[in-house]
């Protein structure tokens, strides 16, 4: 982040200066941060609302009617953790709010989960197991059922149908979500393999 | 009307009716959630100016146009929209950067063309994969991470075509 912004900055500085465009880059960024609370303004709204809804779910107990219905996939994803045991719980939880969309709630069930499944691995010392690259790779794609962001920043720029990509987004996070399990397993499958020759 | 515009409406009065079946404080639960959302809004604006003004000055500069250029043929080549490219670049640093990418190239192509969809999608389909990866090993106090950051950026590297493709196939270019 801090080389980002060091080097952009510095690079239109140049840019700027070899075009002659030091007048329009100059009243761009004054018009710039004018509209960044312009944006926030328009995208808070939606944000508000998902969140709000999102919440009554939480309540109401769906995020672990979801993990539930989840369960089955994370015993065939997570080969190290005890079934029914507290990191299997925390994953599934991890994974239903992230479904949902709960970023706020997702994050903590997530760090949980990590430390639970480093206590139920008793050789664990700094070198990540199967089943924390599989967490952590796991949120780094996105599994989220309602991207309210897209759907707002959409909104803010005047879309017709702020939501009509819904299928589009689902298509390439599938996709995403696939590659991102199979390069992992395939990875540590690999790697154990070596390792083992090694031996 | 499309299926898509029944999506939103149904999750919302489910939401809502399974919710009071269950005897939870609708009203209450809701506007505990809106405000969190509300703080959401407040703790992106910092970030959110200082990009706006960093990309607009890149812009503005004429390196965006010099960029696009230079990648136009290797987009191209598989039907990618090459001003949406910086994007791709950005969205694995940086959440707020990915949105403020988002706004410059919504404002210049317009909305519903085939460069902002791909753009939104992008945005809806993907994760700030570093972050992500930092918050959760770090928890741990993990300092190897073995092959977590190549899968994920095997995904990260390849779903941007597949982004651009499924748009099109969708709406057209």
């Amino acid at each position: 982040m801090q080389v980002i912004l060091v080097v952009i900055p510095t690079l239109s500085l140049i840019f700027a200066a070899v075009s002659g465009r030091m007048g329009e880059m100059s009243s761009a960024m004054l018009a710039k941060s004018g509209e960044a609370v312009e944006l926030v303004i328009s995208l808070c709204g939606i944000i508000c609302f998902w969140s709000g809804i999102m919440r009554v779910a939480q309540r109401a107990g769906l995020v672990e009617k979801l993990a539930r219905l989840l369960s089955p996939i994370v015993g065939f994803l997570f080969k190290g953790v005890k079934r029914g045991g507290k990191a299997a719980g925390l994953i599934t939880l991890n994974i239903a709010a992230n479904v949902l969309g709960l970023g706020n709630a997702s994050t903590p069930l997530g760090i949980a989960a990590m430390k639970a499944i480093a206590e139920e691995s008793p050789d664990f010392c700094g070198s990540a197991t199967d089943d924390m690259i599989m967490l952590a790779v796991l949120n780094t794609a996105s599994l989220q059922l309602v991207p309210t962001t897209a759907a707002a920043l959409r909104a803010a720029n005047g879309a017709a149908k702020p939501f009509e990509i819904l299928p589009c987004v689902w298509i390439v996070s599938v996709y995403s979500l696939v590659v991102v399990v199979a390069a992992a397993k395939l990875m540590c499958f690999f790697a154990h393999k070596r390792r083992k020759r090694e031996l | 009307m499309s299926v898509t515009d029944w999506i939103i409406p149904l999750i919302t009065v489910f939401v809502l009716t399974y919710a009071a079946f269950k005897r939870v404080d609708v009203f209450g639960a809701f506007c505990e959630g809106a405000s969190e959302g509300l703080k959401t809004c407040a703790e992106i604006l910092p970030a959110l100016v200082l990009l706006l003004v960093c990309i607009g000055m890149f812009r503005a500069s004429g390196a965006v146009e010099l960029l696009t250029k230079a990648l136009e043929p290797l987009c191209a080549a598989v039907g990618f929209p090459s001003e949406v490219m910086p994007l791709v670049v950005l969205r694995p640093f940086s959440g707020s950067g990915a949105m403020a990418v988002y706004n410059e190239i919504a404002s210049s192509a317009g909305a519903d063309t085939f460069a902002e969809r791909v753009a939104a999608t992008l945005i809806g389909s993907s994760e700030t994969t570093f972050y992500t990866a930092a918050v959760y090993f770090s928890a741990v106090r993990c300092h190897r991470t073995r092959c977590a950051i190549p899968a994920a950026l095997i995904s990260d590297c390849t779903a941007w075509i597949v982004c651009g493709a499924v748009v099109f196939l969708f709406f057209g270019a």
